[in-house]
């Protein structure tokens, strides 16, 4: 494996080899020749993986031609992309959707009854005791093991203090803790950092609701007020729940998906 | 360890410094020094300074100048304020609670009452829903209550049709269609007969009421959407046949129709970018307001219409241009509250009518005064008196701004003028409704309560109310006179784009993006 990055240093020391522009335009000539020799003679595994590659790329083309297409049509009589209509007061106004689009996909899915409980992430992993555990032995010969360290990440909420050391059973590590996750709204695919208010629902056990573990397929209460929602009474929504869509404890940080 | 008492909140420590014995009035309060002025003309009444009680209310104090001026078998309702320096001190109860207790005055001095004229009838403030009519499939984005009462509403919406209403029944009358996009602006003619529509889709169609048919074939001839339309007023015509209709569009330009022969007439042109809003005022001239950062005044009193000026002010986009007479132009010939109903409304009658009315709220001084104000992007507002004479000619014209009007933290989307002409409203992107002197562009006060952007608002016809609509998803009614909230009024599911008082002040409707119409009614 390469240590550093010599090479770059290599190059700026002593610069190219002297053909160097000549023999890339060569290799870049001949990639055409050497795809389709691939195309032709790969066979198993690998021309699957040749096979998968090329299939994507040629999807990204389409899309990109598609796309040339569309904006090379006269844009004169364009108008904005808006199925029910915007007054004229709205019309050349950029980035006002964003907090409507929102409300408006809200009050979609709240029509929908069917979608009530639906959630992104319906089934999740079960977790034993013994990995979400670790036993902390104590006593002056640590032969007490009574103690508990919870090995996931976890919500403590604001003004949280520990108990007495003698009291405290289950002990959630400081490093583990965590105040914000990163929320991403399914159908505007935009992604904002909010703080979290509480854990509402640990799908593994009621006891780890009732720490804030934070584990894949938890329900997540987070405030959402920056987001600007409004409900239909004229107020600022505040919290709103999303499910945590990652692993927490491997990643470092907590996604999560907004439920609408 | 002794347990300290959390402090007191601090409302509860407002409260302790609040006086208890709010509303008693001290038996020994001498005779106070008082003279009044008027607020429009500033001439104190003659009869120079009278002795009255130091706890005159208001109701004694309107009793007192209705005598003094004359008019005690008719008497007119007044606000009175104190005249302090630049700030009036609003009198709300009595003389002792506004002015003597807070200490503004003491006894011993001469105090200058300014005096306002009310609207005599009174607008009683819508409080309830009385029916959602659903039946448009797109947003609602703009209505238009009929210029005669607030019986017949025309709604236009983003599913291509116009929809004619009848608020008392709160049925639909007539479905018209024709247009192949939104139906971007809505206008009643002035005679109440016919309506015009503009749409999405570059033209401008005209519609009978009677039938809901389409009036002719579509006016076309502008190449991008239409944003406002404005007809001629009504006292204007003088003997001419053949009404006219200006349209205003992206394209640049404001065509004017005939509206008898659906022909475009006369292309303005001259505006660089989209022309946002135009209005007809009531002495003749045509105001045109523009993306392009202008303010365009155009001559209509001849046939052909003539640039007289560019006004330019504003540092970015201009979103709406309201005139001081905006009501009695859209009301014309028919007077809501006349005791007499006008018996025939026959064109005549309704031209002379016309003419009366806008000549009796124009007039100040015996001078035919009309102000414009004028909103932009860049989050002020500018109050212009271009002709100050009455008389439409280049050489009086003023192009000088009256005031500026700084104080929103964004754009300013929507501005009116009262139906008396003496307090503005602007609505802003910033959540907040403006109050501004309709005279001399002083800041009143702000309202404040919405959560999201405000799009509109509506006056009621007696200028005590005022109605907006906003992103929030509610309407909101507002007491004008202490600028508090007076009616929250939620219903709607989604954003309110309009919102619409009617002329005679029994009905408000609103519409938005939940493709409902609301009635609301007392």
């Amino acid at each position: 494996m390469p240590q550093n990055d010599y090479i770059e240093e290599h190059i700026k020391k002593h610069g190219r080899r002297l053909d160097h522009e000549e023999r890339k335009r060569k290799r870049e000539a001949r990639e055409s020749h050497r795809i389709s020799k691939d195309a032709q003679r790969l066979t198993g595994f690998r021309a699957k993986m040749f096979a998968k590659k090329r299939h994507a790329e040629k999807i990204e083309m389409r899309k990109k031609i598609k796309q040339h297409e569309k904006s090379t049509v006269n844009t004169t009589t364009s108008t904005p992309d808006d199925p029910d209509g915007l007054p004229a007061y709205l019309l050349d106004r950029q980035n006002t959707n964003q907090a409507k689009a929102l409300s408006t996909s809200i009050k979609q899915k709240r029509m929908e009854k069917a979608a009530k409980f639906a959630v992104p992430l319906p089934k999740v992993r079960g977790i034993s005791e013994e990995e979400m555990f670790k036993v902390v032995k104590t006593g002056k010969s640590k032969r007490k093991s009574w103690k508990r360290m919870i090995t996931k990440h976890t919500f403590v909420g604001e003004g949280f203090t520990r108990r007495p050391v003698k009291f405290e059973r289950i002990i959630r590590p400081s490093a583990l803790r965590q105040k914000k996750a990163n929320i991403t709204h399914p159908e505007l695919g935009v992604t904002v950092h909010l703080p979290i208010l509480s854990v509402k629902k640990n799908p593994q056990n009621p006891l780890y609701t009732q720490l804030g573990v934070l584990t894949k397929g938890t329900i997540i209460e987070v405030n959402v007020s920056e987001l600007g929602l409004v409900t239909a009474g004229g107020k600022v929504v505040w919290g709103k729940y999303a499910q945590i869509t990652n692993e927490p404890d491997r990643d470092g940080c907590v996604n999560a998906v907004l439920l609408v | 360890m002794a347990t300290v008492l959390p402090p007191p909140s601090k409302r509860a420590r407002r409260d302790a410094q609040q006086p208890k014995d709010a509303n008693i009035i001290p038996e020994d309060l001498p005779l106070v020094q008082v003279q009044f002025r008027a607020a429009d003309t500033g001439q104190v009444l003659a009869g120079g300074i009278h002795l009255i009680p130091g706890s005159s209310n208001v109701k004694q104090l309107e009793l007192l100048l209705n005598g003094l001026l004359g008019s005690s078998d008719d008497p007119t309702p007044y606000t009175f304020s104190l005249v302090d320096g630049l700030n009036p001190i609003a009198i709300t109860s009595d003389l002792y609670c506004d002015i003597l207790r807070p200490q503004h005055r003491s006894t011993e001095d001469v105090l200058t009452l300014e005096y306002v004229p009310q609207a005599v009838f009174r607008v009683k403030s819508v409080s309830r829903c009385t029916a959602t009519m659903s039946g448009h499939g797109g947003t609602i984005l703009s209505m238009a209550f009929s210029p005669k009462n607030g019986a017949k509403l025309v709604t236009g919406s983003g599913d291509g049709t116009a929809r004619l209403w009848d608020t008392d029944m709160g049925t639909p009358v007539a479905v018209m269609k024709g247009h192949e996009k939104w139906v971007l602006c809505v206008a009643w003619s002035p005679d109440a007969t016919f309506l015009a529509t503009g749409s999405m889709d570059c033209s401008v169609r005209l519609w009978d009421i009677k039938t809901g048919m389409q009036i002719g074939n579509a006016m076309k001839g502008h190449s991008k959407w239409i944003t406002s339309l404005t007809f001629e007023p009504l006292h204007l015509l003088g003997g001419r046949k053949g009404m006219r209709l200006a349209s205003t569009s992206k394209d640049g330009t404001v065509r004017i129709w005939d509206v008898a022969t659906r022909a475009s007439s006369q292309t303005l042109s001259g505006h660089t970018a989209c022309v946002t809003c135009a209005r007809w005022s009531g002495i003749g001239v045509i105001y045109s307001c523009s993306q392009d950062k202008t303010i365009k005044v155009w001559d209509a009193t001849g046939t052909t219409i003539t640039l007289i000026k560019t006004l330019h002010a504003h540092a970015h986009w201009v979103n709406f241009v309201a005139l001081s007479t905006d009501f009695m132009l859209k009301t014309g010939g028919f007077d809501p509250f006349a005791k007499d109903k006008l018996a025939t409304d026959d064109d005549e009658s309704l031209r002379i009518n016309s003419r009366a009315r806008f000549l009796k709220a124009s007039t100040q001084n015996g001078v035919v005064t009309e102000r414009v104000v004028t909103a932009s992007d860049d989050q002020t507002m500018y109050l212009w008196n271009p002709f100050p004479n009455g008389t439409v000619e280049e050489s009086s014209m003023n192009a000088k701004p009256v005031a500026r009007m700084v104080g929103h933290q964004k754009a300013i989307n929507h501005v009116a003028f009262s139906p008396d002409g003496r307090i503005l409203a602007s609505c802003s992107f910033d959540n907040s409704i403006k109050l501004w002197d309709g005279k001399t562009g002083a800041f009143l006060t702000t309202l404040r309560g919405h959560v999201a952007a405000v799009y509109m608002c509506s006056w009621s016809a007696d200028s005590r109310l005022l109605a907006t609509g906003s992103k929030d998803c509610t309407v909101k009614v507002w007491d004008v006179r202490n600028g508090k909230l007076y009616m929250d009024l939620p219903g709607h599911k989604d954003e309110v784009y309009a919102v619409e008082w009617s002329s005679d002040g029994k009905v408000v409707a609103s519409g938005g993006r939940d493709k409902t119409v609301k009635i609301w009614k007392h």
